[in-house]
């Protein structure tokens, strides 16, 4: 919970891991290479107060990852959306024994999330069954860039992704976190293309799909998809950060997602441990579209309460005291809102 | 009368490189600081390009370091091209296909169906439709009785002679759209024209098109200069900076 100017925001954290990329468990170069370019997101977009040393960044572990979040952070309740990336790792790189062991003990605060990959075929679908079981799955991470084999990514439109998804809705696990990474086959088309997600969500509406980093750097397929299909979300992980050095860009995001998606639909995420979220709750709480941008609407504070977690914990039907509730929108499905504040040609 | 028998410039390798765009950003690599060296000796001349992350798309890469290479082959005088792509998860495989003369297909093997043909025009509809953008809001700024609707009216002839202008004519012209100024400025993707009803949402379109590409060329300059400190001298600001709607106010 974050309080400021007697408003009180629940926090949902929606995409969090535990991850190990320490030299011991890199499989090979591109373990190194993986987590320093994640280490050059960290630094390129954290206020230098909040750069990690790059021995911590390697490896966080449970016990500052509870402190990170909870006691630091505000969050109150937090998703852990782990990337299996085995070819890069021997380990894997999200930490599914530490991560799920310490959801298990902290029920209240932390719900795990694990993965699947299409391409193991019928072993996957018996492994997803018994992953369900143990993990109690409410949702699944899903990196389509993972590189598998001679395989170096899938699209979440292949016949076999399919089956993965039949068996997902057979077993309540209703929301498919997409975390779109440069997907390299086909090399002919470009590899951020998210339209994948558009038939994924065409075929099936009883599922829920989070599209992370809002699509980025495709923002305008991912709104575009998005705006027709009522089941898809946008995820605000790597887009939170630009906030601090790229406020006129995070407006921007933000201001088009509200305008495409509508404002219940949008999730808060640290991407911890790429961040922490301490910084990203205070200065979005602070954060206003700039008055010269008058193509957007102004931030509400309600739409903040329903950004920072409202809207992800009613997906997850995770309780929030009803004082801390905000009614939803009355918008449109589907299709453009239209926020009447914002008008460009009364410019 | 005398001429340069053989050999050379390293200035006319640096224009034949300004040549080369990041397909993606709609920039080129050298205003966006990704030659990391040009070496020249006599006739032989070796280019080393670098990227903001090891996990850039291998796609865009080889179309940057397949068309430097080509740039520079064509310059006069020149006897022998290396160039390579440093620090990439796939720096091998490109630069091992590119000295073989093996071809997009030859170097990705069973991961390349055809060409990149469809990838580079999907990334040029892109640029013309962010150039459209930015030249419509910004004469939309310039008179408060303009409306969107009216956007649908106006032509090239109606825009002011500057750089964004210039930037817009020229994305009209590697798509092959008239470039006269009786034609109509805003378009849909398949180059009609939208009508007075249409024209506002075609402008939300086009806008949501530049938003992505100048915060990713934002964003990937930034990790550039990150990843390799120092980069950042090497990087020319865009022409249109200025552009009051651009993400370019990085506060600090």
């Amino acid at each position: 919970m974050y309080t400021k100017d007697g408003e009180k925001y629940f926090i949902l954290d929606a995409h969090v891991a535990l991850w190990d990329a320490r030299p011991e468990n890199q499989l090979n170069v591109h373990g190194k290479q993986f987590i320093d370019c994640f280490f050059d997101y960290h630094r390129n977009l954290s206020p230098e107060s909040e750069v990690w040393p790059y021995e911590d960044y390697l490896y966080q572990g449970g016990d500052r990852l509870m402190k990170d979040l909870f006691e630091d952070g505000y969050v109150d309740h937090a998703i852990f959306q782990p990337a299996h990336l085995g070819e890069f790792y021997k380990n894997g790189f999200g930490q599914t024994e530490e991560a799920s062991a310490l959801a298990k003990a902290h029920p209240e605060k932390l719900t795990y999330n694990h993965n699947f990959d299409p391409r193991n075929g019928e072993a996957g679908l018996d492994q997803l069954r018994a992953d369900a079981e143990r993990f109690d799955l409410k949702g699944v991470k899903l990196y389509t860039a993972e590189w598998h084999g001679d395989s170096r990514g899938y699209k979440l439109s292949d016949p076999w992704c399919y089956r993965y998804f039949e068996l997902c809705r057979e077993l309540g696990i209703k929301n498919i976190h997409v975390h779109k990474g440069p997907t390299i086959r086909p090399l002919d088309r470009d590899a951020f293309d998210v339209s994948d997600v558009d038939h994924a969500a065409t075929d099936f509406t009883d599922l829920n799909f989070v599209v992370e980093h809002c699509g980025l750097p495709r923002l305008e397929d991912f709104c575009w998809i998005a705006t027709q299909e009522p089941n898809v979300y946008a995820g605000l992980a790597v887009a939170m950060p630009f906030i601090h050095t790229r406020p006129r860009y995070f407006a921007q995001i933000i201001g088009e997602l509200i305008y495409w998606l509508g404002e219940d639909r949008i999730f808060f995420s640290s991407d911890y441990a790429l961040w922490t979220p301490k910084w990203l709750v205070e200065q979005f709480v602070d954060f206003q579209i700039p008055s010269d941008m008058t193509e957007y609407g102004q931030l509400t504070v309600e739409q903040k309460k329903k950004i920072l977690g409202l809207n992800a914990a009613k997906l997850y039907d995770i309780p929030v005291p009803s004082e801390l509730q905000v009614p939803d929108a009355d918008e449109t499905k589907t299709g453009p809102r239209e926020p009447e504040s914002a008008d460009l040609a009364s410019v | 009368m005398s001429a340069v028998l053989t050999g050379v410039r390293y200035d006319d390798v640096r224009r034949a490189l300004d040549t080369v765009v990041d397909p993606e950003l709609d920039e080129p690599v050298t205003d966006l600081g990704f030659v990391a060296s040009v070496v020249v000796d006599g006739g032989r001349v070796e280019v080393h390009l670098r990227l903001p992350t090891s996990f850039c798309s291998p796609n865009f890469a080889w179309l940057m370091v397949s068309d430097a290479y080509d740039a520079v082959s064509a310059l006069e005088g020149v006897e022998r091209v290396v160039v390579e792509l440093d620090d990439h998860h796939d720096s091998d495989l490109i630069n091992r296909g590119l000295a073989a003369g093996a071809g997009y297909r030859g170097t990705f093997k069973h991961e390349a169906l055809d060409n990149l043909d469809e990838l580079r025009a999907t990334f040029q509809r892109k640029a013309h439709t962010a150039a459209m953008e930015r030249a419509l809001t910004a004469y939309l700024r310039a008179d408060p009785t303009r409306t969107e609707a009216d956007l649908a009216d106006v032509r090239l002839g109606d825009l002011p002679e500057d750089p964004g202008t210039e930037a817009l004519v020229r994305r009209r012209a590697t798509l092959g759209l008239p470039v006269d100024a009786d034609a109509p400025v805003l378009l849909n993707d398949d180059g009609t024209r939208p009508t007075r009803e249409q024209a506002s949402p075609v402008l939300r379109r086009a806008r949501s098109v530049r938003i992505s590409v100048d915060g990713n060329a934002h964003f990937c300059r930034g990790l550039l200069a990150t990843r390799y400190p120092g980069a950042e001298d090497d990087q020319v600001p865009r022409a249109d900076d200025a552009h009051p709607l651009l993400p370019l106010s990085v506060l600090s």
